[in-house]
C-alpha cells in the first residue's frame, strides 16, 4: 500500500472532529474522500501531513510509520499536500511560489520541471512574473498543484480542487490531474461533487460527522444509491 | 547654508546604524512574528564586542576584520538564545515573547557591566577615515561619509538577498504563511534560526559601527531600541525599504529637532509617528495586517462575579492586611504602602491587558505623570494634599487621552510598541526640560499633610485606595462598558458589527487605566517625597507587566497577588544583590518558558485538576497556529 490511515483521531481544543479514520490508497491508485460540508476531510488531510497538534492514531507512508513526525518531514518523504484554501503566497511571483515548492529529484516519482508544469498548466506560463495575488481563482488552484508539484511527491493529497471554479476550469482540472495519474503519481481527492469525483477516481470513500462510513469502488458506490443519497448532496 | 548640509549629513549617517538594526527587526518580525525586544542588546554587545576586538586586533584588517568578527560572533549567541529560548515560546502569545526578551535585555545589562565595567569606553578611530572634510568651513568626519555610502549599500544587499536567492523567497513566503511553507518540504526551525541570526548580524554589525562616533555604554540598548520602535512603526513592520526611509527621516527630525526645539527634540519626531499612524496605522511601506491573529488567547475561561465566600475571603483578607500597623514597625509599613501603590498600578494595568486586550509596554508613563502631576501641584501651586490627591492623577488621565487616542488605532505588537515609545518620550522630557521638571535631579520634598503623614495613617491611606480602585475597576467588567470592551477584545469586527464603537471603547478604557495608574503614582510620589524621571521609565513599565503575568493574566486577583509577590521579592532582592537585573531577567524568562499562567493561573489549574481528572492539555498551552480557520 502506498498509504494507509489507522485509526485517526483529531481534536481542536475541546472538539472530538475525527473518529478512527482509516482508509488505505494504492500504487498509482485515485481515491477519492467525499463528503459534505464539515465532515472532516480537511481535517483529516492536515492530520495526515502533521498540522494539526491534537491527534492520534497510525500513517504509514510507503510502509514508514510518519504519525508522529513534523510537517516538512513527511512532505519531504514525497507526500504532498494541496490546501483548500489555496495558500498562494500572494507577494510571490508564480515562479516564486513554485520556486519555495522545489525538493530534490525522488527515485519513485516522477520528476517536475517549470517547463512542464507550464505544459500542464498553459495559464500559467503565461503569468510566470504575476504577483500570486493578482490571479484568478482558478488560476491560484493551477499554481497551488503545481507548487505542491515541485516537490516531486510519489503522492498527492488534493483538497477540493474543483471548489469555486468555473466549469471550463473544472475540465482543466480533469485533464490535470489524470496527467498526473498518467504519469504514476498516486492521489487522495476530497471532493463534494460527485461527478467531479467519478471522472477521475478509482474508489471513493464516504466521510460524515467524522467517520468513514463507505468505501468501495465508483461501481459499488453507484450500486448504493441509499448511501449515497443520505450522505452527499447532490 | 552649509551649516544646514553638514546637518544633513551628519542625520544620514546616524540613519546607517539605525537602519541595520532596525531592518534586522522587521525580517525577524516578519517571519517569526516575534518583536524582538533584544534587539538593542544585541545592538549593544556587538559594540562591546568590537571595542575590545579592535583594541586587540592592529591595523586597518585588525579593524574592519573586528567589525565583521564581533557582529558574526553576536549572530552566533542570537543562534543560541533562538535555539534555546525562542523555539519554546514560538506558540505563546506575543505578549509573553516580548516579555521574554525583555527579560533577556535585562540580563544583558547587568552582564555587560560585569565583563566591561559601568565606564564609556572610548573605541579607536576607523582606519582610512580619521580625518575630516571641509566642505565651506565645517567638518564632515570622513567616518559618516563612509557610512552614508554603507547605508544604501546595505539595503541593495539585502535587497538581492530576498529577491534573488532561494533562502530570500522562502522568508518571505514565510512571512506570509509559515504553515503552508512547511507543508511544502521547508525545515520552518532552521528558516526561522537563520533569518534570527542574520537579524542579530545586523542589529551587532549597526552597533559594531558604533564605536569610531560614539562611546560604548551600557544603556544604548534602551535608547537604540526606542528609536528603532519608532523607526519600524513609521517605516512599517516587516518592510526594510520602509526601515530604510524611516530611518533616513527620524534620523534627520533628530539632527534638525535639536535646532529647532533644542531641549525636546524628540517632540519632533513624536509629531510625525502620530501623523504617519493616523494616516497609515501600518506604517508607510507596511502592509494592514489581516485581523485575524491578535493577542487573544489569554482568556480561555469566561469571567463570573465572585461568589459571596470568595467576596467574604477578599474581605478577609483587606481586614487582615489593615491589622499590619497594630504589630509591623514603620518599614515594614513603608513597604506595605509601597506594595498597595503597586497594587493599584498593577490593577490598572490588568485592566487595559486582560480586559482590554491591550498589551502596553508603557503603562508607567501615567503613573509618573500621576506622581509629576502631585509635584507641580504641591511644590508649584503650593495645593493641600487632599486637593493634589484628587487632581494629580488628571495629569496621567490627560497623557492617557492624548496618546491612547493614537495608541487604539493599532492593536498587538504594534500597539505594544506605540506605547513603549510614547512612554520613552514622556521620559525624555521629564529627563531633559530640566527647568520645568529638574531633569535627573527631580523634584523633591512633597511631604503629606499631617493627617496622612505618620506611616501607619499612610499605610491605611494607600491600602484603602487600593481596595477601592480594585473593587471598581472589577465592578466595571461586569458592567455593560465592561461587556463591550470584552467584546472588542475577543473580536472586534465581530462586536463593531452590532454596533460597539470599538476604537472609542478602547480609547476610554486606555484613559480609565491611565487615570487609575495616575493614582497609584500620585500616592507614590508623597510616599516617596520625590519625583524622578525613573518614575516613567521602561524598567518601571515592564515591572507592571511582570507582576500581572506573574500572578496571571487571567484574574484580577492575579494582578493584586503578583503586585504583592513581585513587589516583596523585588525590594528583598535589591537588599541582597547588585546583579538584581541579572536575576530579575532571568526571574522573567523563566516565568514565561515555565509558568505561562501565573500563580493564580496555576492555583486554579491544580484545583481544577482536582476536581476532575485531568483535559487532554490546556486550552491556552496547546492552542497553535491553527485556530485560524
Amino acid at each position: 500500500m502506498k498509504l494507509t490511515v489507522q485509526d485517526l483521531n483529531s481534536h481542536y481544543g475541546p472538539a472530538h472532529i475525527l473518529f478512527d479514520i482509516g482508509f488505505e490508497v494504492g500504487e498509482g491508485e485515485v481515491v477519492a474522500l467525499l463528503g459534505r460540508n464539515g465532515a472532516g476531510k480537511s481535517t483529516t488531510f492536515r492530520s495526515i501531513v502533521g498540522l494539526v497538534a491534537q491527534c492520534s492514531g497510525r500513517i504509514m507512508f510507503e510502509g514508514k510509520d510518519v504519525s508522529a513526525r513534523p510537517t516538512h518531514e513527511i512532505v519531504r518523504e514525497g507526500l504532498g499536500y494541496v490546501p483548500e484554501e489555496r495558500r498562494i503566497f500572494t507577494d510571490l511571483t508564480v515562479e516564486e511560489n513554485l520556486e519555495v515548492g522545489r525538493q530534490p529529484k525522488r527515485p519513485n516519482a516522477p520528476h517536475w520541471t517549470r517547463e512542464k508544469l507550464f505544459a500542464l498548466f498553459p495559464n500559467l506560463g503565461e503569468m510566470k512574473n504575476r504577483p500570486g495575488g493578482r490571479m484568478s481563482g482558478g488560476e491560484q488552484q493551477m499554481l497551488t498543484i503545481a507548487r505542491t508539484l515541485m516537490g516531486n511527491p510519489s503522492l498527492v493529497l488534493l483538497d477540493e480542487p474543483s471548489e469555486g471554479l468555473s466549469p471550463k476550469i473544472v475540465e482543466q482540472m480533469v485533464e490535470a490531474i489524470l496527467t498526473m495519474k498518467k504519469e504514476g503519481v498516486s492521489i487522495v481527492v476530497s471532493e463534494q461533487n460527485l461527478h467531479f469525483a467519478r471522472l477521475i477516481s478509482d474508489r471513493a470513500y464516504i466521510i460524515e460527522r467524522g467517520r468513514i462510513c463507505f468505501g468501495g469502488t465508483m461501481a459499488e458506490l453507484d450500486a448504493r444509491p441509499d448511501i449515497r443519497d443520505a450522505h452527499l448532496s447532490l | 547654508m552649509a551649516f544646514y548640509v553638514v546637518q544633513f549629513l551628519t542625520g544620514l549617517a546616524s540613519a546607517a546604524s539605525l537602519f541595520l538594526v532596525a531592518s534586522g527587526l522587521s525580517i525577524i518580525f516578519g517571519v517569526t512574528r516575534i518583536v524582538n525586544f533584544a534587539h538593542g542588546a544585541f545592538y549593544m554587545i556587538g559594540a562591546y564586542i568590537a571595542f575590545t576586538l579592535t583594541e586587540r586586533l592592529s591595523g586597518a584588517f585588525g579593524f574592519w576584520g573586528s567589525i565583521v568578527l564581533a557582529a558574526l560572533a553576536v549572530a552566533l549567541i542570537g543562534v543560541i538564545v533562538e535555539m534555546v529560548l525562542l523555539r519554546r515560546i514560538y506558540h505563546a502569545p506575543e505578549l509573553f515573547q516580548l516579555l521574554a526578551t525583555f527579560g533577556l535585555t535585562l540580563m544583558v545589562e547587568d552582564l555587560v557591566v560585569l565583563i566591561w565595567g559601568p565606564d564609556d569606553l572610548v573605541g579607536r578611530r576607523a582606519p582610512g577615515f580619521k580625518g575630516a572634510i571641509d566642505f565651506f568651513g565645517q567638518n564632515i568626519p570622513s567616518y559618516d561619509l563612509f557610512l552614508i555610502v554603507l547605508g544604501p549599500v546595505v539595503l541593495g544587499i539585502l535587497w538581492l538577498l530576498f529577491q534573488r536567492t532561494r533562502w530570500g523567497v522562502l522568508v518571505r513566503a514565510a512571512t506570509q504563511d509559515r504553515d503552508m511553507v512547511a507543508a511544502l518540504g521547508v525545515n520552518q526551525k532552521w528558516l526561522f534560526t537563520s533569518v534570527f541570526a542574520v537579524g542579530v548580524f545586523l542589529a551587532a554589525l549597526g552597533g559594531a559601527l558604533q564605536i569610531p562616533r560614539d562611546a560604548v555604554h551600557h544603556a544604548m540598548d534602551l535608547r537604540i531600541i526606542v528609536e528603532v520602535f519608532v523607526v519600524v512603526v513609521i517605516g512599517g513592520l516587516g518592510s526594510i525599504v520602509g526601515a530604510f526611509v524611516a530611518a533616513v527621516l527620524v534620523s534627520e527630525l533628530n539632527a534638525f529637532g535639536i535646532l529647532i526645539f533644542p531641549k525636546i527634540s524628540i517632540i519632533l519626531v513624536f509629531l510625525v509617528m502620530a501623523v504617519v499612524l493616523i494616516v497609515r496605522p501600518w506604517g508607510l511601506f507596511g502592509k494592514p495586517e489581516a485581523a485575524a491573529r491578535k493577542t487573544p488567547g489569554l482568556t480561555v475561561n469566561p469571567w463570573r462575579p465572585l461568589t459571596s465566600n470568595e467576596r467574604l475571603a477578599a474581605l478577609a483578607a483587606l481586614v487582615v492586611a489593615a491589622t499590619l500597623p497594630l504589630f509591623a514597625g514603620n518599614y515594614a509599613l513603608t513597604v506595605g504602602s509601597e506594595i498597595a501603590v503597586f497594587v493599584i498600578f498593577a490593577v490598572s494595568l490588568h485592566f487595559l491587558m486582560s480586559v482590554g486586550g491591550l498589551a502596553s509596554f508603557g503603562h508607567a508613563a501615567y503613573f509618573g505623570l500621576g506622581a509629576y502631576g502631585i509635584a507641580f501641584l504641591a511644590k508649584m501651586a503650593g495645593l493641600p494634599m487632599i486637593v493634589c490627591l484628587l487632581l494629580g492623577p488628571l495629569l496621567g488621565c490627560m497623557g492617557a487621552a492624548v496618546f491612547g487616542f493614537f495608541a487604539v488605532q493599532l492593536s498587538g505588537v504594534y500597539f505594544a510598541m506605540l506605547t513603549l515609545a510614547f512612554a520613552q518620550i514622556v521620559w525624555s522630557i521629564a529627563f531633559q526640560w530640566v527647568s520645568v521638571t529638574g531633569g535627573d535631579n527631580g523634584i523633591l520634598g512633597l511631604w503629606p499633610s499631617s493627617w496622612a503623614a505618620s506611616p501607619s495613617h499612610f499605610y491605611w491611606l494607600a491600602l484603602g485606595v487600593a481596595a477601592l480602585v480594585t473593587i471598581a475597576l472589577r465592578a466595571m467588567v461586569f458592567s455593560p462598558f465592561g461587556y463591550a470592551l470584552r467584546a472588542t477584545r475577543d473580536s472586534l469586527l465581530r462586536s463593531e458589527a452590532i454596533g460597539i464603537d470599538a476604537k472609542r471603547i478602547q480609547w476610554t478604557a486606555f484613559v480609565i487605566a491611565g487615570t487609575t495608574a495616575g493614582i497609584g503614582g500620585a500616592l507614590f510620589a508623597y510616599l516617596k517625597g520625590s519625583v524622578f524621571p525613573d518614575n516613567l521609565g521602561i524598567s518601571l513599565s515592564v515591572d507592571a507587566l511582570v507582576m500581572v503575568l506573574l500572578g496571571g493574566v487571567e484574574t484580577v486577583s492575579g494582578a493584586v497577588i503578583g503586585a504583592i509577590v513581585y513587589k516583596a521579592l523585588n525590594i528583598w532582592l535589591v537588599s541582597q544583590t547588585d546583579l538584581s537585573k541579572l536575576v530579575l531577567g532571568g526571574f522573567i524568562v523563566l516565568i514565561v518558558v515555565v509558568f505561562p499562567k501565573g500563580i493564580v493561573g496555576m492555583l486554579e489549574m491544580l484545583v481544577q485538576r482536582r476536581r476532575k481528572s485531568s483535559p487532554p492539555g490546556s486550552p491556552l498551552l496547546a492552542k497553535p497556529i491553527e485556530s485560524a480557520e
